[in-house]
């Protein structure tokens, strides 16, 4: 498993890139100057204490938060305050949720079809042969007919990730994906990443979930006071860690 | 293997419930005979309910006259039911012209089938939406005339059930779709949309509907350019149609603060844009949470229609007091507004049957 980094071109584009980005809520700076480039294919799990500005950073890659300086480009379209482009860049970045955030009302199949349909302007046939497809891969076909309601949390999780790979996403991006799952769920959906991950999808994983990170992160980071503290591959993050404020959170975690 | 028989036996270890009731007397005993006071407050009831459903008995069925003359009525001991079988026709269609009459009773037919085949969601496809088209046309022709040899009828008189139906069910389908409307208005990012549905809201609130259709009938025409004027029916069905949307809005508000922001980010990450994601993801979700109270203002909206009395709309409402006010039936007014009553609670017991009907079917869990 451990093979991960082998699998990336150093070549490849850049899919994601940050410059000097700030972010406040109120008075408070949550995001005080992020610089990062993620390339195409390239697997990036983020950690960090809670407050850090994890969440956050991602959930600004999407524009469902707004940054107020420097600049972020998705696949080199900048995001500014132009609606059209907002609702193009998140048609091309798939999110997943810690609280799944599947629609209630929707039965799975059409949870899964309405991206396709309205955003794709795909037809109805096409949008659930692609839904059925994904809902294999997510292994969980056969709750194709149900309500959101009435499927367990890990498998609420998985067909959210089959949900957004409906829209044929260039990049996911994954809010503490298990941290609401029961704990013999979270495997149940950490596979699924791992099968995403081996078929090359760019990925930043907001997570705790070390072994996961060891196996296919290509680099991990991390994050404490709105800014990223470290930065390295997972053999080095994990066994040398640079920072103190890193070796503090890794004791802390590690028991 | 053995693991495997283990979980197996854990499983069959079925315990049932303990047995809590024992039959009817165990029931009475639990229910009505639990205690000194409850058994004194189920000795009092069933005195007061043999004292009183008997001779209410007696006076609706046994010693009622159904066919009769106001005459004989009056010295009769029970109900005078008679006052309704001789004036029905003019409590239900008011001065709609006798003969013509008929036209006002197809009309209520066609309308009251066409809303039972809408109970059927299953049904709502375009071929109803023709068919409602097509109903209100022939509706409209029924109830106006002037064509297909029909002799016209000015909607002046229009009367009975004919009108209080009309006035209920276009205000209640226009309310509602403005009530949505404003709902979104208000909590719109746009501070001009924001700031004047909440004026239009607020402002509407705090005037009772009887001073908007007063407004309605008497300050509107004065703003009008002279020889143009509008239908005072039409003035009237506006001013509960805006009536009822105000309160609408600020029940539906309520249910699009009960959806969490989560439902709003997943369609954003999607890349659906405001009005997808209000149409499919936000408002079918709200508008159920809502259905309760939005049923509760349907209804009283729809017992509201009963005020255009004041402005001198014949409802059926004041057909009966009509029928009241004349010298031969004065008196009878228990019965009237009895059938009356009877005639509104079919209505609204519809409305709310329907409305629990509608809930069970969108359950999702």
């Amino acid at each position: 498993m451990n093979t991960a980094n082998a699998d990336l071109n150093p070549s490849s584009k850049n899919i994601i890139e940050i410059i000097d980005m700030h972010k406040w809520f109120g008075d408070f700076h949550v995001l005080r100057g992020i610089n990062l480039t993620i390339k195409r294919g390239e697997r990036i799990v983020v950690c960090g204490p809670s407050g850090s500005g994890k969440s956050t950073l991602i959930r600004c890659i999407n524009r469902l938060e707004e940054h107020q300086r420097g600049k972020i480009f998705v696949d080199g379209i900048e995001l500014t305050n132009d609606l059209k482009n907002i609702e193009k860049i998140r048609a091309e970045v798939g999110m997943v949720f810690q609280h799944f955030n599947l629609f209630p009302h929707l039965t799975i199949l059409e949870n899964l079809t309405l991206g396709p349909i309205w955003v794709r302007k795909m037809s109805k046939a096409d949008a659930e042969k692609t839904a059925m497809y994904f809902l294999e891969k997510v292994h969980i076909a056969e709750q194709a007919k149900k309500f959101p309601g009435q499927l367990s949390g890990g498998q609420q999780q998985r067909v959210a990730i089959a949900r957004s790979l409906c829209m044929k996403p260039n990049i996911m991006l994954f809010d503490e994906p298990t941290s609401a799952l029961d704990p013999e769920m979270v495997k149940e959906v950490l596979d699924v990443m791992i099968n995403l991950a081996e078929e090359g999808m760019s990925m930043i994983v907001v997570s705790h979930e070390m072994g996961f990170a060891k196996s296919v992160a290509h680099r991990v980071l991390f994050m404490d006071f709105g800014l990223i503290v470290e930065s390295n591959t997972p053999e080095e993050f994990f066994e040398n860690p640079q920072h103190e404020r890193t070796k503090l959170f890794l004791s802390q975690i590690l028991y | 293997m053995q693991n495997n028989s283990k979980s197996f036996d854990i499983q069959a270890d079925k315990i049932k419930p303990p047995i809590t009731s024992v039959g009817i007397i165990g029931w009475l005993k639990q229910n009505l005979f639990n205690g000194v006071f409850n058994s004194i407050l189920t000795i009092v009831t069933l005195f007061f309910l043999w004292k009183v459903i008997p001779p209410l008995l007696q006076w609706i069925f046994i010693d009622s006259l159904w066919l009769t003359t106001s005459a004989e009525c009056r010295s009769a001991d029970g109900a005078c039911w008679s006052i309704i079988t001789q004036n029905y026709r003019f409590i239900l269609f008011g001065f709609f012209p006798y003969e013509s009459q008929w036209r006002p009773l197809s009309a209520i037919i066609l309308l009251v089938f066409l809303l039972l085949i809408s109970r059927n969601r299953k049904l709502w496809n375009k071929m109803l939406l023709y068919a409602w088209i097509a109903g209100l046309l022939c509706m409209a022709v029924l109830m106006k005339g002037g064509v297909l040899g029909l002799v016209s009828v000015e909607s002046a008189q229009w009367g009975g059930l004919p009108l209080t139906f009309l006035l209920a069910v276009f205000g209640l389908t226009a309310a509602y779709p403005l009530g949505v409307l404003l709902a979104l208005g208000r909590r719109s990012k746009m501070p001009v949309i924001r700031v004047l549905t909440i004026i239009y809201i607020e402002t509407i609130r705090g005037v009772p509907l009887v001073s908007l259709l007063f407004m309605s009938a008497v300050v509107f025409p004065l703003f009008l350019p002279e020889g143009i004027t509008v239908n005072k029916l039409l003035r009237a069905q506006m001013a509960i149609i805006l009536f009822t949307a105000a309160y609408i809005a600020e029940v539906v508000r309520g249910g699009l603060q009960g959806i969490g922001s989560g439902q709003y980010e997943a369609a954003a990450s999607l890349g659906l844009n405001y009005f997808q994601t209000m149409r499919l993801i936000i408002l079918p979700q709200a508008l159920k949470i809502v259905i309760p109270p939005s049923v509760s203002i349907l209804i009283s909206a729809f017992k509201d229609t009963s005020l255009v009395v004041i402005i001198g709309l014949y409802d059926i409402l004041k057909t009966t007091q009509s029928v009241l006010a004349n010298p031969l039936w004065m008196g009878f007014s228990t019965e009237a507004f009895l059938f009356l009553s009877l005639i509104y609670f079919i209505c609204c017991y519809a409305m709310s049957n329907y409305s629990r009907q509608l809930e069970k079917e969108l359950a999702t869990k």
